[in-house]
């Protein structure tokens, strides 16, 4: 084994951040945006499995750019830590801010130790009683923590989406105007989109991964939002698409479909399918199986098809 | 304890074992990071210690044409004692199953609390639902871990069903499966009990119960299977409508799993006193 060549701990830093930013900067971006509900999580992903977007706890919802496999591992991490401690303790005493300390410890652990830093990027969100109480923590690859408000953005374009963002965004918009804020925000910039000349074009449905955390629902504040849900969210305003004639219906976050795998409860506070019954909007039976809403997962939504 | 202190706080960041990429069980992380926290691997008491813990008693479970039905009673005992009247011993284990414990209640009510979690875990973890079938094992191997306990007199007996959401067209997607002490599953048919007033139960449900049932006939049918437990049974609580406490009734179909209201479950229970006295003026 040769010895390497001397450099400075700066120098090493240095090189090491740079190497992080350039792989997290070839992704595609992500958005977090508080919401009067909740918070919203948009992220541009034409993959349906390989989630950038995904649950930590009830209240608790994580999202991430930048290499899949390290990102991953991380998210397994926290449902782990989160599981762990709810079980010990109680369902209320996991916090966002226990996860994204631990998430910042264990970044800038391997930033500084190892070799090749993580690529990656992540935001924890957690969704309080009060749109005052939502948290929105940003953790970067050496493990910095900040605590942002409003919304977060990652990935490639962050810059120029954040500069979208900080012209349009309001604090309290409906989930309808949130997304549409966002996902403008995120075709503005996305090279997918400049790529074919789009002036003003949107990012079609299959492109995008949706989720919220819904602080209506009870338990399990997390929900996917795909399919045909997600269509008629985004198709009422942008024109021409009349895919979602007929399924103009306000979202339904608090009435989970057949196949939602809702909110668990511990034994002491049994919960059921998550249904709210006092969430009147959108309750209703037109609200079909096809419609695609899962609930913690996407296994769900295929289940509530065939009953 | 040390366990709790250290790894669990997330102060220190994550421990290697909970960025291993392995496993999506919450059980066998638990075996690796902190076993002192699951119930099968603690010291066994060495003299029985049954009469010394609460037991809970009856629960049953039936089918019916949309999914299953699942109640139990309230009564929890002490040896000669009644420990508890208000006990719940019927739990949702995830959206679409339900599970019910009969035997030591402190076990009991520790294992499906570590179940809850094992469910909900691997369904973040992986994306997906497990399937009916794999949750009925998952909790067949928890049973298993608990043997050494059951034999000095903290044997856990659960009941678990569900609703099958890739049930067959044509077939019930309601489901049950019930165990034994070793962890032996096995799937029901149509009906079934578990507790020290199951006998009784199960009689009654041979007489009441038939294929193709209507919920509201299925329901009747399962909370008179308690009624005639408690009749039998000294540590199988009845109706009380003193205290208004009734059998908790939890229907899992289509919509997923939701706790009947006392009002619902106390017209049924209220129907039967009814007819049982009136029977008995005519006698």
């Amino acid at each position: 084994m040769t010895m390497p060549y001397y450099a400075s701990p700066e120098q090493l830093m240095r090189d090491r951040s740079e190497y992080a930013r350039k792989g997290i900067s070839r992704g595609r971006s992500v958005a977090v945006l508080t919401y009067a509900d909740g918070v919203l999580f948009i992220a541009e992903n034409p993959s349906s499995t390989l989630h950038k977007v995904g649950e930590i706890y009830d209240r608790i919802g994580f999202a991430a750019v930048g290499r899949y496999s390290e990102f991953e591992s991380l998210r397994v991490a926290g449902v782990r830590l989160a599981d762990v401690r709810g079980y010990s303790y109680n369902r209320r005493d996991v916090t966002g801010r226990v996860i994204a300390n631990a998430y910042a410890q264990t970044l800038g652990e391997i930033f500084t130790q190892q070799t090749k830093p993580f690529e990656v990027e992540l935001c924890v969100a957690e969704v309080g009683e009060t749109s005052e109480a939502d948290q929105l923590y940003r953790l970067t690859f050496d493990g910095s923590v900040v605590d942002e408000p409003d919304f977060i953005v990652m990935g490639g374009q962050a810059d120029a989406v954040t500069a979208h963002l900080r012209e349009n965004f309001r604090a309290g918009l409906d989930l309808r105007d949130a997304l549409m804020v966002g996902v403008r925000a995120l075709s503005a910039s996305s090279p997918a989109m400049s790529g074919n000349g789009g002036d003003g074009g949107l990012l079609p449905a299959g492109q995008l991964e949706v989720a919220v955390l819904d602080r209506r629902r009870p338990k399990r504040a997390f929900r996917r939002v795909v399919g045909a849900a997600l269509g008629s969210l985004l198709g009422d305003r942008s024109a021409g698409d009349g895919a979602a004639e007929g399924a103009t219906h306000a979202h339904t976050p608090s009435a989970p479909q057949p196949g939602t795998p809702a909110g668990l409860g511990d034994p002491a506070a049994p919960d059921t399918a998550g249904g709210t019954a006092g969430s009147g909007e959108g309750s209703g039976p037109q609200t079909g199986p096809a419609d695609g809403v899962g609930g913690g997962t996407d296994g769900g939504a295929d289940g509530a098809t065939s009953s | 304890m040390d366990g709790l202190t250290q790894s669990h706080t997330g102060r220190s960041g994550f421990p290697p074992a909970y960025l291993d990429r392995v496993g999506s069980s919450f059980t066998d992380f638990l075996g690796v990071t902190a076993p002192d926290l699951l119930p099968g691997r603690r010291p066994v008491p060495q003299i029985p210690v049954g009469d010394l813990t609460p037991h809970g008693t009856t629960i049953v479970a039936v089918t019916y044409h949309g999914g299953v039905l699942m109640g139990g009673d309230r009564r929890a005992t002490m040896g000669n004692l009644i420990s508890s009247r208000d006990i719940e011993k019927v739990y949702p284990a995830d959206s679409w199953s339900v599970i019910g414990i009969a035997g030591a209640a402190g076990i009991a009510i520790e294992m499906v609390k570590l179940y809850q979690v094992e469910l909900e875990h691997y369904e973040k973890i992986e994306g997906l639902t497990l399937s009916l079938d794999g949750k009925a094992n998952r909790l067949a191997q928890m049973i298993r871990g608990n043997l050494g306990a059951a034999l000095q007199g903290l044997a856990v007996v659960p009941l678990f069903a569900g609703y099958d959401l890739d049930a067959a067209p044509g077939t019930t997607p309601g489901r049950i499966f019930s165990y034994d002490v070793t962890g032996g599953n096995y799937e029901e048919r149509g009906y079934s009990a578990v507790g020290s007033g199951s006998l009784f139960a199960r009689n009654s449900l041979k007489k009441t119960w038939r294929p193709g049932l209507d919920g509201d006939a299925a329901t009747r049918s399962l909370v008179e299977a308690l009624y005639d437990a408690a009749d039998d049974d000294s540590a199988t609580g009845g109706p009380d409508p003193v205290r208004r406490l009734y059998p908790i009734v939890y229907r899992v179909d289509a919509e997923g799993a939701v706790r009947l209201t006392d009002d619902e479950v106390s017209a049924v229970a209220g129907a039967i006193t009814e007819e049982r006295a009136a029977a008995e003026g005519q006698g």
